[in-house]
């Protein structure tokens, strides 16, 4: 046995000269135990930078043993995962300069499956944020960035027009700051419910289901700004900390029992985040609120459409909600509810979290196709084989992503997306002549 | 090289534009105000210059303007690596460009410079550019609508291309020191962190000068309008296929897209 | 003090650019209520010839020195300064240039002479002159006037015909040398961009695209349609920044400017700088998500939707 070994030197050594468990004698190196395994061949800069970073801790504890490859939704479509990148850090890299750091969408399933609870939505965020301290940050998402620094959204548009959906709802939409009474929900509409054009239809249809229920509601309106958590995910902590500040100056300015909020993201922020920042209340994505409600719903027509529900990763497998989103589909005369093969909380992510939204362009050219092509595809193998089929979604991001997707998959026509609250707004209308 | 360059914010045109109650200027209730685009690259390029170049100093100028945000503007100047801000002089309103560029060159009698930047033009720049107006004033050569800047070994003159219609360029040799008045720069405008300009904007230094006083513009506004727009044209509407017919039908007309191959 | 009205003449390869008879023919038509005429000034080094080329003037002051051979603006400037205020003009109209922004500037500060900028019209009346500006990228025009009556004006390309301005005519000619030099801005050579494959000037049909295209793949989108009718693909200016298509293609104020017969916009906003170079069309047709974006006011047709929806719809009808 003359090989040469390198020496491996570990942290710290256990191992209990006497250790008789459960009757059985395993004494001695029976029961030696490692602790954390720094793998020294490497120079250790990098590992020790990241681990140095407030969230950044986690990324030591990988193994190497691979579970979060096949589950992670990029690896789908490239050759990614956290045990990728802790191997480059291992190896000296710091990420900041990798485009590597950029193609996480903080999705979770990796952190789901991991037995080290190695945690990328608090390592990548760490890391980013070093990256755009030193302005290395992609410029697609830079302009995100400027826009939600100038106007309070992503897209740059006048905060002023945050409310002009609100005509053409049918219904009235309160504004709190007329109402001047406490109210029983603020809904928050978020970012792209107010200003894109399917948002909107979800927006209108959410007004007309709501007053329909009768619940005492109101808006911000113009005073609303982002909940920037998927600026915070790209990096810009300062960005999520100066308009959580705004908000929650808003939030203090009213009285209100719950807040309803239409984007997972924006419940993922005023859930976990805003309490540190001096803010807590009862937070309510609008299909945990609008469940228990469903029976008093007048539905009056039957949508006949096979659906399939896609788990926005911010409700369901990072926050745990998967059920009230299906009980209100369940409840939807003519519904055909079918579940995509990724589905809870192996959902596949649509590519828009982390700040993917605004990074399209970046990751086109570190990927086959886009996440959202592919979830599509699952949706179409689904639900897709007549023209009934319907990808209902519980997330704003999401109509403006997989329509553009269902377009560029060639699908146009086998497919079609929808809010949850467009398809409950269908069938409360009467039918169609 | 000790580089300046002079900045300025304008209105936000995501915000809707409104014409006072005179009507003869812009109502400022709703403005909002961003960098001017043009000023970005000039202090990019100033940075890169800088930096790629052969070192130096960066150091900007803006006018002391209440409405607005002044501050987050020279705030942000060194959150992207300038060396020195410096608020000149103090207005209610922006001054017209003329009045700029007095208040600039009398700062800039007390700093050291060899190239003044500055961004070729701003969208409310109805009296001309401040560029010119400045360099003029200080007997500086200038050059507008610049797409390159080159150093040379010494630090006497820079390469500079002034660009025309059709994409052609004239190079020219310019004895420093100077103003060029920069229509993009070679990488887009770096970003500056949340946390760092909020960070700039509590600890930094904001130097404050007096500025040159001047005649001002010598311009008289009659009358600001909203131009109408939209009126021209015939809108077509309906889904996409009713769309796409309608347009392949009016192209028809003229004998386009039937049946033409290539 | 005179009521003349001085062009100053841009020219380039030895021919006087558009912009130049498009001043000239508006200087003719207001020199009468000026009280003066229509003088144009043409600087350069053995230009003579050149000053053939301004018939439509009433005048000719050509300005002759080897310093004036290119274009410079340290060279222009030194030369105008004292001929200006010597010749004290109602009016100094200039284009609106790469060359003169620098040139109108300059005057402005060596002669404390005012300058109404972006000018797309130029009266006159019994207050005297009076000018429409374009601001804030075309969404506000102001109407100024100056101060003591007389001023500069820097015009926007494409303001006024050029069908005035480029008549015949024998027009007086005074040549001089320029009263002072200076060559601290020194012209080295002029750069052409690179052939392309197409020249967008001789295209009858232009499918433009503009930032609403999104990403370089949606480019071949646009390419399809443009094949379909007999086209070709042109663009605003942030495509070409992006190297998305060569510079070559880019229609505007520092790109091209075309005359095609159809001309559809497609995700372009419609800034000042690009109309520039394309409201000569005979049929524009504009697809643009905004519905208050500026390429609808001079459109013949427009849409309110996403060009992406409409472009493959359009190109599958078209036999594309």
């Amino acid at each position: 046995m003359g090989r040469d070994l390198p020496v491996i030197k570990v942290d710290q050594v256990f191992e209990l000269a006497e250790a008789v468990v459960d009757g059985v004698d395993i004494s001695g190196h029976w029961n030696r135990m490692f602790s954390q395994r720094s793998v020294t061949e490497y120079p250790t800069e990098a590992m020790d930078w990241v681990t140095s970073l407030d969230g950044g801790e986690s990324l030591r504890d990988c193994y190497q043993c691979g579970k979060c490859v096949p589950v992670c939704p990029v690896n789908h479509v490239g050759d990614y995962g956290p045990r990728k990148l802790n191997a480059k850090v291992i190896r000296g890299s710091t990420l900041v300069d990798d485009p590597d750091l950029w193609l996480c969408t903080t999705c979770g399933n990796c952190y789901r499956v991991c037995p080290k609870e190695v945690n990328p939505l608090r390592i990548m965020p760490a890391i980013r944020e070093q990256a755009v301290l030193e302005g290395k940050v992609p410029d697609e998402l830079s302009e995100a960035f400027r826009n939600l620094q100038k106007s309070g959204n992503p897209h740059g548009h006048s905060p002023r027009k945050r409310a002009d959906w609100v005509p053409d709802a049918g219904v009235p939409v309160p504004l709190i700051s007329e109402v001047g009474r406490p109210v029983d929900v603020l809904w928050y509409v978020s970012d792209y419910t107010s200003y894109h054009a399917r948002g909107q239809d979800a927006a209108r249809a959410m007004a007309r289901i709501l007053t329909a229920l009768g619940v005492d509601f109101a808006i911000l309106g113009n005073e609303e700004r982002s909940d920037a958590d998927s600026a915070r995910l790209a990096g810009e902590t300062g960005l999520f900390e100066m308009l959580a500040e705004h908000n929650i100056e808003t939030f203090r300015k009213y009285e209100f029992k719950r807040l309803v909020v239409m984007d997972p993201h924006a419940y993922n922020a005023f859930k976990n985040f805003y309490p540190k920042l001096g803010w807590e209340g009862e937070v309510l994505h609008y299909t945990q609120f609008l469940a228990p409600l469903v029976d008093r719903i007048e539905f009056r027509s039957s949508v006949e459409l096979d659906v399939t529900y896609h788990d926005p990763c911010y409700l369901g497998r990072n926050n745990g909600e998967f059920d009230a989103p299906r009980r209100l589909l369940a409840a939807i005369p003519g519904v055909r509810l079918t579940e995509m093969p990724h589905n809870r909380a192996n959902g596949y992510c649509c590519g828009g979290g982390g700040g993917g939204m605004w990074l399209d362009g970046f990751v086109a050219d570190h990927v086959s196709e886009r996440l959202s092509e592919r979830r599509v595809r699952e949706a179409v193998a689904t639900v897709g084989a007549d023209a009934t089929g319907v990808l209902s979604v519980a997330c704003p991001y999401e109509p403006s992503r997989f329509e553009d997707a269902v377009k560029s998959t060639g699908n146009d026509g086998k497919l079609v997306v929808r809010d949850i609250v467009e398809l409950i707004d269908q069938a409360m209308q009467p039918p169609a002549h | 090289m000790d580089y300046v360059v002079l900045l300025k914010q304008v209105p936000d045109l995501a915000e809707e534009l409104e014409i006072d109650a005179d009507g003869t200027g812009l109502d400022r209730e709703w403005l909002s105000f961003v960098a001017s685009e043009w000023d970005e690259y000039a202090l990019e390029e100033a940075l890169l210059l800088r930096d790629q170049g052969h070192g130096g100093t960066v150091t900007c100028l803006a006018l002391g303007v209440e409405a607005g945000e002044v501050d987050e503007l020279l705030a942000t100047c060194l959150a992207r690596g300038a060396d020195r801000v410096i608020k000149v002089g103090s207005f209610e309103a922006p001054p017209d460009s003329h009045t700029a560029a007095a208040a600039f060159a009398g700062a800039l009698a007390h700093i050291h410079y060899d190239l003044i930047l500055t961004g070729v033009q701003a969208i409310d720049d109805l009296d001309g550019q401040v560029g010119p107006l400045v360099a003029t004033r200080l007997d500086l050569p200038h050059v507008s609508v610049v797409t390159h800047i080159g150093l040379a070994h010494h630090h006497t003159t820079v390469t500079a291309h002034q660009e025309y219609a059709g994409g052609i360029v004239a190079e020219f040799e310019v004895q420093l020191p100077a103003v060029l008045g920069v229509q993009t720069s070679r990488e887009t405008p770096r970003y500056a962190p949340v946390s760092r300009i909020r960070q700039l904007m509590k600890t930094a230094t904001i130097e404050a000068m007096a500025g040159g006083s001047g005649a001002g513009s010598g311009l008289v506004i009659e009358a600001m309008a909203i131009p109408e727009t939209g009126s021209s044209a015939e809108m077509i509407s309906g889904n996409t296929q009713a769309i796409a017919e309608r347009i392949s039908a009016i192209l028809a007309e003229r004998g386009i897209g039937t049946a033409v191959t290539r | 003090m005179s009521g003349d009205i001085l062009v100053i003449a841009e020219h380039r390869d030895g021919a006087i650019i558009d912009t130049t008879y498009e001043l000239l023919g508006r200087a003719n038509a207001l020199a009468g209520k000026t009280g003066g005429e229509a003088v144009a000034v043409l600087l350069g080094s053995g230009v003579a010839g050149l000053a053939g080329s301004l018939g439509s003037a009433a005048r000719v002051i050509v300005v002759d020195g080897p310093g004036l051979a290119s274009f410079s603006p340290s060279a222009y400037q030194a030369a105008l300064v004292p001929l200006v205020r010597e010749r004290q003009p109602a009016l100094v109209l200039v284009a609106n240039s790469g060359s003169g922004m620098d040139v109108a500037a300059g005057l402005s500060a060596a002669l404390d002479l005012p300058l109404a900028a972006y000018a797309i019209d130029l009266t006159v009346d019994g207050n005297g002159p009076l000018v429409t500006c374009q601001l804030y990228a075309g969404k506000i025009q102001a109407k100024v006037r100056f101060a003591g009556g007389r001023g500069i004006v820097t015009a926007v390309a494409g303001s006024f015909p050029t069908e005035a301005g480029n008549a015949a005519g024998s027009p007086t000619i005074e040549t001089l040398a320029p009263a002072a030099t200076d060559d601290r801005i020194r012209f080295v050579d002029l750069l052409r961009p690179e052939a392309g494959d197409v020249d967008i000037t001789r295209e009858s049909v232009l499918v433009s695209v503009g930032r609403g295209i999104g990403e370089l793949e949606n480019i071949e989108l646009v390419e399809a349609l443009a094949a379909a009718l007999g086209g070709a693909v042109s663009s605003s200016r942030p495509i070409a920044d992006l190297g998305w298509l060569p510079r070559t293609r880019q229609v505007g104020k520092s790109g091209l400017r075309v005359k095609p017969k159809v001309y559809l916009a497609l995700g372009i906003s419609g800034a000042p700088e690009h109309l520039e170079g394309m409201r000569g069309a005979d049929l524009i047709i504009a697809v643009n998500s905004d519905a208050r974006a500026p390429i609808f006011s001079v459109a013949h047709y427009g849409v309110v939707a996403d060009l992406l929806d409409v472009v493959p719809a359009l190109t599958a009808r078209v036999g594309g």
